[in-house]
């Protein structure tokens, strides 16, 4: 891709799947190519509107049961994103995002929902309390060298078929519900860190922002980012100390 | 509406009366210790009877307020106005659990009116004990969701609890899609058109889960659920009731929110049979409440703290800061049990609108502070410490906005000259 270019972010459906501060992701990005001289733009593809398969990137946010059905009913009625995802656009999912892009996923109410297909990965509900706290993880080497923090608030228990793989092993957390969090294949990303995950993991950011783009981008150092990194993963030895467990990582 | 006339001690239950005894002991205890006092003495009084609350309240008017933003102010109002034309037990310290409940209306067992601030994932329990007269519902949006749970659920919660009370009248702000929601199968509604800055929360129909359509006055949705028409509203600070009658409010407490506490508070106070003049009047003595809005003096720096704690507060709080562009501002967040550990929120706030401003990020999680600044193109600095924030600016006038432990601890660390 060139410079002259603007890099097209669609948030899906912020107005449905919009909880837990998740559409900064799309700032995050946006202002991560700007800030190296691309140009990009976010563009919001509400409820009832029809959803382009000519973005670069698709943003999927968290929400609750009834926000997922409107959603896979709205995505499935208009499949832009996975036209976009089938050559090779970059989807990232969170929490709730991340459970309708698999088979399927079963709610709170015991009834079984299809989901996108995008991912091989089905949901159901966990069987533990509700996961909500901080998340620590180890991701695949094969993407990130650095460990990955957010924070999780679900109740579902995600696994994997054998055409996804982890995005990362657990230190710290529920994630998937197995040892690991979230899900990828090729461009297509789930995960069930808020936080927002880009905010708080720019490499991770920079990763899929290398993808859309055809090119890995050069680190933007902000040491801001390092400290928060650096403070959410003492908490969360903190309170493993209080376990008197230690965390490899 | 009669107001029954009060009760005294011995008309209480026996074991009530000894458990409220009992009680008040342990908070005067408590007090000398040096402790709060009040929740204390309401910890003891519901250990010992488990009904305390259902008949403390049992001979008395109760009006419950809730809400996610705004409950101890307009609790404070509507105890004003109540105050008109009887003695009022109320808790307008935010204590709004059943214990801190017990305990206010322990220290005033014959106050024939009880105005009570509840918290809003309390309010099912208490009002099905209490079967209030009037559930005043403000607005509902995502708070400390980490804590407990998500804001439609709680609606959910709310709307079961108001459809089963069956000689309660909801005064519900309409404006509000959410709260609509939860007061829409009431056998009894006051409308409200009290406004409100944030749609984040309720883009999607509580209903039917579609997309809501409209604005704050005319919003809709497809499946039939829509705006009722209010009896009473306010625009710019001027309130019409509905005997068409309009009111400039004229409150010494600023901005738009307040603005909305007070005509809700009014409507309350006019259905319990308060005149509106003279509630009104009480209503504007009213300079501070819990010590926002109030300015205090450090090192020659005159600091004026206000209260943020999720985006519908902030949608309140950067109009009120864009009244004042030469003042700078300091952001303090910390991010303990009672803020919500989850800081994702900051993301859903504009910042980008603070830009051009001196703006420095403050307390326990400033980290997640000045990452969204950094984001939002706000310049800023980032100093931990607000007292050592408060110290780097030049003498002079200050904005400080902060969330919930964070405002707490500064307003007495500054009124206890820290
Ligand atoms: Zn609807």
């Amino acid at each position: 891709m060139v410079r002259d270019s603007v890099v097209r972010i669609g948030l899906v459906l912020p107005d449905v799947l919009g909880t837990y501060g998740d559409s900064g992701n799309a700032t995050v990005l946006r202002k991560r190519l700007e800030w190296r001289g691309y140009r990009a733009e976010v563009v919001d593809l509400a409820v009832g509107e029809p959803v382009p398969s000519s973005l670069d990137f698709y943003l999927l946010g968290g929400g609750e049961d009834r926000a997922q059905t409107l959603a896979v009913s709205h995505l499935t009625a208009n499949p832009g994103m996975q036209a976009a995802a089938g050559r090779g656009a970059v989807v990232l999912a969170i929490c709730a995002g991340l459970q309708i892009l698999g088979h399927d996923f079963t709610g709170t109410d015991g009834v079984t929902y299809s989901g996108l297909g995008l991912l091989d990965v089905r949901t159901t509900p966990g069987t533990g309390a509700r996961a909500v706290g901080e998340l620590l993880t180890t991701p695949d080497p094969a993407l990130l060298a650095t460990s990955m923090t957010g924070f999780e608030n679900h109740q579902g228990h995600t696994q994997l078929g054998p055409n996804a793989r982890p995005l990362s092993k657990v230190v710290y957390g529920t994630g998937n519900g197995d040892g690991a969090d979230g899900a990828y294949a090729g461009h297509v990303v789930g995960t069930y860190m808020h936080g927002p995950v880009l905010a708080r993991n720019p490499e991770f950011a920079d990763l899929l922002l290398g993808w859309a783009i055809g090119a890995p981008l050069a680190p933007l150092e902000i040491p801001v980012i390092e400290q928060l990194r650096e403070e959410r993963r003492r908490a969360v030895q903190a309170m493993a100390n209080r376990r008197k467990r230690l965390l490899k990582f | 509406m009669d107001v029954p006339s009060g009760h005294l001690d011995g008309e209480l239950p026996t074991r009530t009366a000894a458990a409220v005894a009992a009680g008040n002991l342990a908070a005067r205890l408590s007090k000398v210790a040096g402790g709060a006092g009040g929740i204390i003495g309401g910890r003891v009084t519901l250990a010992l009877d488990p009904n305390a609350l259902a008949r403390l309240c049992k001979d008395r008017t109760v009006a419950l307020v809730t809400g996610t933003n705004g409950k101890t102010t307009t609790t404070m109002m509507l105890a004003k106005a109540m105050s008109v034309i009887a003695p009022v037990a109320t808790n307008h310290t935010g204590a709004n659990m059943p214990d801190g409940l017990v305990a206010a209306l322990s220290t005033d067992p014959t106050a024939p009116v009880g105005v009570l601030e509840i918290d809003e994932n309390y309010l099912p329990k208490i009002s099905d004990a209490v079967q209030p007269a009037v559930i005043v519902l403000l607005n509902l949006s995502r708070d400390q969701m980490d804590r407990v749970g998500e804001v439609r659920h709680t609606e959910r919660h709310l709307r079961t609890a108001i459809a089963r009370l069956h000689n309660t009248t909801v005064v519900a702000n309409c404006d509000d899609v959410l709260v609509t929601s939860a007061a829409y199968d009431a056998p009894r509604t006051i409308w409200v058109s009290a406004g409100g800055n944030w749609r984040g929360d309720s883009t999607s129909c509580p209903r039917c889960g579609m997309r809501v359509h409209g604005g704050a006055t005319d919003w809709y949705c497809d499946c039939g659920f829509a705006r009722p028409t209010p009896t009473w509203s306010v625009v710019d600070g001027k309130m019409t009731s509905p005997t068409g009658e309009s009111v400039e409010l004229r409150l010494r407490l600023p901005g738009s929110a307040n603005e909305a506490d007070a005509t809700l508070a009014l409507a309350a106070s006019t259905h319990l049979g308060v005149p509106l003049r003279p509630a009104l009047e009480r209503i504007r003595t009213i300079t501070g409440v819990g010590g926002r809005y109030t300015t205090l003096v450090r090192n020659e720096r005159v600091v004026r703290l206000l209260l943020a704690k999720n985006p519908a507060g902030w949608a309140e709080t950067l109009p009120l800061l864009a009244k004042s562009p030469d003042h700078p501002i300091i952001i303090a967040i910390n991010g303990r049990e009672a803020d919500g550990r989850d800081k994702s929120w900051l993301w859903d706030v504009p910042f980008e609108r603070l830009a051009g401003r001196t703006v420095i990020a403050t307390g326990e999680r400033s980290a997640d502070l000045a990452v969204r600044l950094t984001y939002a193109d706000v310049a800023h600095q980032h100093v931990p410490d607000p007292y050592q924030a408060i110290d780097s600016l030049p003498p002079g006038a200050i904005e400080l906005v902060a969330n919930y432990t964070a405002f707490r601890d500064l307003k007495s660390g500054l009124s206890n000259g820290s």
